[in-house]
């Protein structure tokens, strides 16, 4: 039942924003949702559809796929929407009861339904179209400068990417102790939330023990292979700007000048 | 000198209490004197605990002698100074194929050694093609390692270290928690690199069979060396051999057995193959 999570939601296809350095769509993806909380007028609303609609057009994945993120957010989204609705104060256009709508609550309500579902779609296009590796790659990158602050950019690169590598071994692995101690007689689905969080005891246990003992072994294999923090380390694959980069951030360099423009003046 | 030159080495592991006080030392590798030459196929068998594994981590300097010297390509172990160089010539392949695999593709976990001493890109390309070539991996390059075999695995650990062009590879019990399938593929492919690029190969098994092809065997038993040959010449003395718990091959046990009962076997036969013609042999005469 475990295996049916997957991790990381890239989505191969043959676009050139697949195709974009990892730490374009990073920077891009952070100007958007800038962009996002700068607005507020029915003309930056369209300009940001505009974009985003070229956005997804460009990257040739599903607009199914996108949308899939918004189903987890559903109830914070309905529940947000309802008080921003009845209890922002102002002028008033309809009332149930003790309930008023105003129109400042309907203007905040659907601004904040139109920014958090942009934002979802914006960032799920980041994460559908670079794979995990290129995103540890590109964050590593992206932030090396913190290494001068002492922020340990390569080890929190490294962590990340041994995670992605380990969390299905584990997410396996969980499965079969569950299986293992359900055989046993078990119980992990009745009772209350205590009863059910210590019945948890019998399948944390073993886990936790085995996840050391797979981090002792790989801290040996890295250290026999070698590895020795990231000084003085080469890329099988670096990173490395080639001209639609540039492009691209030109054109997001642009896109963000017509949003300030566009909030300014109008 | 030879490639790798053990002189009483030991090795004791120290249990502490909370205060850091020594409650216990266990001495796992306890004077072991061991000579490899270079290209050589060396097994290493005895029952668990014997002290296989603590004496393969020093080959990689994984741990250091608590006495003794150890030598590896002329290099001195003991010296931390050279620790990154012998853990160059010196790679090791690990039981479990899940713990040794860090990348979750193929290609960039075979790259991850190269990449650690500061190989340029295009040559870590080539070293990683030619890698997974010589384990015969290749096609699977982009592959994420959790969707292989086991046996698929431990090749490609095996390239991961192949990758970084040791002159030689510790083997730790690789075949260990693969099915009779897996352990072939494994072992075919380490012959493979033994025959055709000389690479010194340090193969620890608890399976008889795989030891069988070897040049040279070490026997162990409570950290000591106790026996050493050549399979033949080990597999002969099937009685020292139990009494330091170990089995011999099927096919040896079974001459050996046919020995005892009166039919006229010589000693030390390694496979079907032999026996069969020893049988005939006896038959014609
Ligand atoms: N990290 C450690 N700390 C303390 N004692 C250890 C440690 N590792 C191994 N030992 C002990 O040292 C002895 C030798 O262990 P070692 O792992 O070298 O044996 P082995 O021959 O590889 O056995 P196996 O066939 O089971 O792998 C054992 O008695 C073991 O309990
Ligand atoms: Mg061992």
């Amino acid at each position: 039942m475990l295996r049916d999570i997957t991790l990381g939601q890239y989505y191969p296809a043959d676009s050139i924003l697949h195709k974009l350095d990892p730490r374009v769509k990073l920077f891009g993806t952070l100007i958007y949702i800038i962009s996002l909380f700068l607005f507020d007028n029915i003309w930056g609303i369209l300009w940001i559809t505009l974009a985003l609609v070229c956005v997804v057009r460009l990257s040739k994945v599903p607009f199914s796929f996108m949308i899939r993120g918004l189903r987890s957010i559903i109830i914070l989204l309905i529940v947000a929407g309802v008080f921003n609705l009845f209890l922002t104060p102002g002028q008033e256009i309809a009332s149930f009861g003790i309930f008023k709508i105003t129109m400042e609550g309907l203007r905040n309500a659907s601004l904040m339904t139109v920014r958090m579902v942009y934002l979802i779609i914006g960032t799920s296009i980041m994460t559908l179209t670079t794979t995990p590796n290129q995103l540890t790659d590109g964050l590593e990158k992206s932030l090396h400068g913190l290494t001068k602050l002492n922020v340990p950019v390569h080890e929190i690169a490294m962590m990340m990417s041994i995670a992605l590598r380990f969390i299905p071994i584990l997410i396996e692995e969980t499965d079969k102790i569950m299986k293992a101690q359900m055989a046993r007689g078990a119980d992990f689905e009745s009772g209350n939330i205590f009863q059910k969080a210590r019945n948890m005891v019998p399948l944390l246990v073993p886990l936790f023990v085995s996840a050391f003992r797979r981090a002792y072994d790989l801290a040996q294999a890295m250290e026999a292979r070698c590895y020795n923090g990231g000084e003085g380390r080469t890329k099988m694959k670096p990173l490395k700007y080639v001209s639609r980069d540039r492009n691209a951030y030109i054109l997001i360099f642009v896109a963000f000048v017509v949003t300030i423009v566009l909030k300014v003046v109008l | 000198m030879s490639f790798i030159e053990a002189k009483n080495l030991v090795h004791e592991y120290f249990r502490r209490d909370e205060n850091d006080n020594v409650v216990d030392i266990l001495t796992a590798v306890d004077n072991v004197d061991m000579n490899v030459e270079a290209g050589q196929f060396i097994s290493i068998l005895g029952h668990n605990g014997s002290g296989k594994s603590t004496l393969a981590k020093h080959l990689n300097v994984l741990l250091t002698p608590s006495s003794g010297t150890l030598f590896v390509d002329g290099k001195d172990a003991s010296d931390e100074k050279n620790t990154l160089d012998i853990r160059q010539t010196a790679g090791m392949v690990f039981q479990n194929p899940d713990n040794q695999i860090i990348a979750s593709v193929v290609e960039e976990d075979v790259a991850f050694g190269p990449e650690n001493i500061g190989v340029p890109t295009d040559e870590i390309w080539q070293r990683v093609e030619k890698s997974l070539k010589a384990v015969g991996m290749w096609d699977y390059r982009e592959h994420s390692p959790n969707k292989l075999s086991g046996g698929q695995k431990q090749r490609v650990a095996i390239a991961g270290v192949m990758a970084m062009e040791p002159k030689c590879i510790v083997l730790d019990e690789p075949t260990a928690m693969l099915d009779p399938d897996g352990r072939k593929e494994v072992l075919d492919a380490v012959h493979e690199l033994n025959k055709k690029k000389g690479v010194t190969i340090i193969l620890i098994t608890h399976y008889m069979e795989e030891v069988v092809g070897s040049d040279y065997v070490f026997v162990m038993d409570r950290g000591h060396v106790v026996m050493q040959g050549t399979p033949r010449e080990i597999f002969s003395d099937v009685e020292t051999l139990k009494e330091h718990r170990l089995d011999v091959p099927q096919i040896t046990e079974l001459a050996y057995e046919l020995k005892k009962s009166g039919v006229d076997l010589p000693d030390g036969i390694l496979t079907r193959q032999e026996l069969l013609e020893a049988l005939r042999y006896l038959d014609e005469n």
